[in-house]
Order: structure tokens, then sequence, then C-alpha cells
């Protein structure tokens, strides 16, 4: 008797579902909640003080196991580098946010929005003026050069920050 | 209006009715699915979803119309037309109301066993011209699967039609004026309520389809509107079979306030969401246990239950 009892109890759990809440979330309509840290969408963002925070150092680009992200470096007048273009095909991109993880810079982030259908493959090429953003993205306040050692426009060697003055290799002499 | 006249209404009645309804069943099956599962279902096409069916049959239509090359070509088209056709055939004896009936034959029944049965040849048909294994796998247990069901499902029958004392289904109806079969008849009822599941291939007993071992069964290499037929067939199968259940066991179209037509239909419609709620929450079975269910439970029931109605009615005379 006990599998038509679990049949029949089968039934009434099932049946009880048709009081329950949907778990569909109606998207165009309603949108769902995608969490912080959420892969979605590629941006590059830019540092606190407005400047662009990619360094067109390719990490991106060779951490990329689809291929799509391309690129070209430049400098400008101050020895800043920067991407001349910057170029990702989100028909090729899997989302698997391995170009973050590269960046040593924070520039490229992925963020919690997947709304980028379109109707014709090509439109799924952003550029470098579709991608960059005005704002620092998920890290506020980093700024790359503000770290690192290396001298550009306006700030010269050792003055980084918690950098110290370079060592004058003759003065070590006692 | 002349006899003949109100023949060619019940005609074309009981000639739409059964495709529309099908066509209903589609969206209405996977809705209900969907409310079972705490989803939706299709809700964008038209008001509620309900074009989706328009927007499948159109897909449908447009598909390409493939024969396999190993197919057996004729055979391969001849067996869904034949599942539609012996399913229409049997709602010619379906009465919907009083006198609402294609041919009100004195051996109804037996028409309608006979016409459900020769469903199976469109099956096994279709799984042995597709020229695939999956499909004459499908095919091979339909036909076993229909031997074994079909018969406890005639003996189960046998009960209602020995107290009615006809084999004329609006008969029948009338015999329950009093009391519904569903209550003498409690054990036969079971037992073609299982039979039936059996009989249009529905969850726990769809071994032909068996999508998960079988592809699709007998219809894995249909296409198109062929596809769509064998589609139409089976949801025609359930509403026969919803509307048999209602018609010998519930009472029809009897019933208290509301026109008969309705309350006919009132019954119909809670035998097909039965249906679909058992799709919904049971797993199917395995091939052994649906054989020994058929042969070692539900026949001897049936046998049983047919004794039982024949001692109780020769002792009261």
């Amino acid at each position: 008797m006990s599998p038509v009892l679990s049949a029949l109890r089968a039934l009434w759990i099932v049946f009880r579902h048709m009081f329950r809440r949907r778990d569909t979330v109606l998207f165009p309509e309603r949108e769902p909640y995608l969490p912080p840290r959420y892969r979605g969408r590629i941006i590059l963002s830019r540092s606190p003080d407005g400047e662009e925070r990619c360094v067109a150092c390719y990490l991106c680009a060779a951490a990329c196991p689809v291929d799509c992200i391309a690129l070209e470096a430049t400098e400008d007048e101050t020895g800043r580098r920067y991407p001349k273009w910057f170029r990702i095909n989100f028909s090729r991109c899997i989302f698997c946010g391995f170009c973050e993880e590269a960046c040593p810079t924070y520039a490229i982030q992925l963020i919690p929005d997947t709304d980028m259908a379109e109707y014709h493959r090509p439109n799924l090429v952003y550029e470098k003026e579709d991608l960059l953003i005005s704002g620092p993205g998920k890290y506020l306040d980093y700024d790359f050069y503000r770290v690192a050692g290396v001298a550009v426009g306006g700030k010269g060697k050792g003055e980084a920050e918690s950098e110290d003055a370079p060592v004058d290799l003759r003065s070590l002499l006692p | 209006m002349p006899e003949a006249g109100w023949g060619a209404v019940h005609v074309v009645v009981m000639l739409l009715m059964p495709l529309l309804l099908a066509a209903g069943l589609v969206w209405a099956e996977r809705r209900l699915l969907a409310l079972w599962q705490d989803r939706y279902g299709p809700n964008r096409v038209g008001p509620f979803g309900l074009l989706q069916v328009l927007a499948d049959a159109v897909k449908l239509l447009f598909k390409e119309d493939w024969i396999p090359p190993r197919a057996d070509g004729a055979t391969f088209v001849a067996a869904p037309a034949i599942i539609v056709t012996c399913v229409l055939a049997g709602f010619a004896v379906i009465p919907l109301a009083p006198g609402f009936v294609v041919i009100d034959l004195n051996v109804g029944l037996l028409f309608l066993l006979a016409t459900s049965s020769l469903a199976v040849y469109s099956v096994a048909l279709a799984g042995w011209s597709s020229g695939s294994k999956y499909s004459l796998l499908g095919g091979l247990r339909a036909a076993a699967q229909m031997l074994g069901y079909e018969v406890f499902m005639g003996i189960s029958l046998m009960g209602v039609v020995m107290m009615a004392g006809s084999f004329n289904i609006s008969r029948i109806v009338e015999a329950q004026q009093g009391l519904w079969y569903v209550g003498p008849q409690f054990v036969g009822f079971l037992v073609f309520f299982v039979a039936g599941l059996a009989e249009t291939r529905r969850l726990p007993f769809d071994l032909p389809e068996a999508d998960s071992e079988l592809v699709a069964g007998y219809h894995t290499e249909y296409s198109g509107m062929k596809f769509g037929l064998f589609f139409i067939g089976e949801y025609m199968g359930i509403t026969l079979m919803s509307s048999l259940i209602t018609l010998l066991y519930f009472g029809g179209w009897l019933g208290p306030w509301l026109p008969p037509v309705l309350w006919f239909f009132i019954k119909t419609f809670i035998f097909i969401g039965l249906f679909i709620l058992i799709r919904a929450s049971l797993p199917r079975v395995r091939y052994d246990q649906l054989m020994g269910l058929g042969w070692k439970i539900m026949l001897p029931l049936g046998l049983v239950n047919l004794m039982v109605t024949a001692a109780v009615l020769l002792a009261k005379g």
C-alpha cells in the first residue's frame, strides 16, 4: 500500500505548490537583483582624479581565454601609457572575469549589468568610448600612478605613496 | 431544424471541439505544469500566453517536413494520421448532452475501445517505420504496454456495463441518475483510470516516449506537422479518456442548476487537470514495474471487481 500512499502524497505536495510564490522574475518588467560582484558587462574605469586607469599592459588581452580583447598602447607627452584604442568583442566574451583578475591597475572591471542584447552582431563589438566610464567603478580611491614607482608627468622618482626618495649610490660611501 | 441539419452540427462540433481543445491543452498543460513548479509558463504571446499555441503551430508548419532516408516512407507518413483518425473516430460516440451525439451507437463503448486500441498501430508503426533503434524500442514498448493495459481496461468497464445493462454511453449516463457509478464501481474506476493513463501514454507510463532513455521514443524521427499530429493525438487522447471517465463514472452531463453541457465540460476538465497533475508529480516507472503492475495487480483487481459486481447484481435479482 505504501507506493500508492507515497504517490498520493506526491500529488498533494505538488498540488500545494499552486499557492506558492513564483520563483521566476519577469525580466523586462522587473529587474532581478544582481550582487555587486556579478560578472556582467565589462567597463574601463578612471582613477579618482579622472585619468584613465588603463596602462595598456596587454595583460587582459593575454589572459582572455577567447581572445576577445584587442588594444594598442601609446604614450602621452608626459610618458604616461594609455591604450590608443581598446576593443572588446562581446559576441565572443564568456564573462569569465580573467581580464579583471589580470589587470594590475583595476582599470578593467566587470559590473552587474547584463542588458546588452543586440540584433546585429557587429553592434556587440564595443570600442574604447563605449567601454570607458567617467567614474572609478568598484575601487573608489585607488590610483595606480599614486602608488607606483614609475615617473610620470608631474610626479618624479620616489614621490609615490609610501616610497622613499631614490638612493644616491655614490652617497653610500662612508 | 430538420434531423439531418442537427446531425451536421453535431459532426462539425465533434470534429472541431477535440482539435481546438487539443490546441488549448498544449497551452493549459504548460501553464499548469509551470504553476506546480513555481514558474509562470508561456505568458508573453497574447493574453496569458494563449497565442503561444498559434505561434508553435506556425513554427511546426514552416519546419522542414523531413523523412529520414532509412524510413519506410508511406508507413512513416501514415502513422501520425492513424492516431488522429482513431481518436477523432472515438469522439463520434461521446455524448456531450442528452441527444448531442454524432452516432448514438448501441455498442458505443465497444466501438470506443476498438478505436482507442487501433491507435496503438500508429505508435507501433511509427516506431517501426522510422528506421531508428530508439523509435523501434519505443514502438515495441507501446505495443507491449497496450496489450497489457487494454485487457483490464475492458474488464474494468464491464462492471459499469453490467450495472447499466447497456453498451450505449448515453444509456449508461442516464442510468446514473440516482448514484454516480464512481461509488459502487470505485475499484473499477481506479483500474480504468490507471489504464487510461497507460492508454494515453502519459507520465508514470510514458515508456514508449521515455525522453530520458529513448530520446523521444516512437516519434524521435518526426518533425514539423507530422510530429504536431502525434502531439494533437496525445492531447485528444487525454480529452477522450477524461470525458470517458466523466461519462462512465461521474454521471456525464448530470448535475444540478447548470446546463448539461457545462457539467460535462467541468467534470472533464477536472480529470484533464488530474492527468496533468500526475505528470507533474510522479516519476516514470521501470519497464518491469509497468508490466508487473498491469498483469499482477490491475488485471486481478479488475477481475475481482467484475465478479463481485456480477455476484451482487445476481443476488439483487
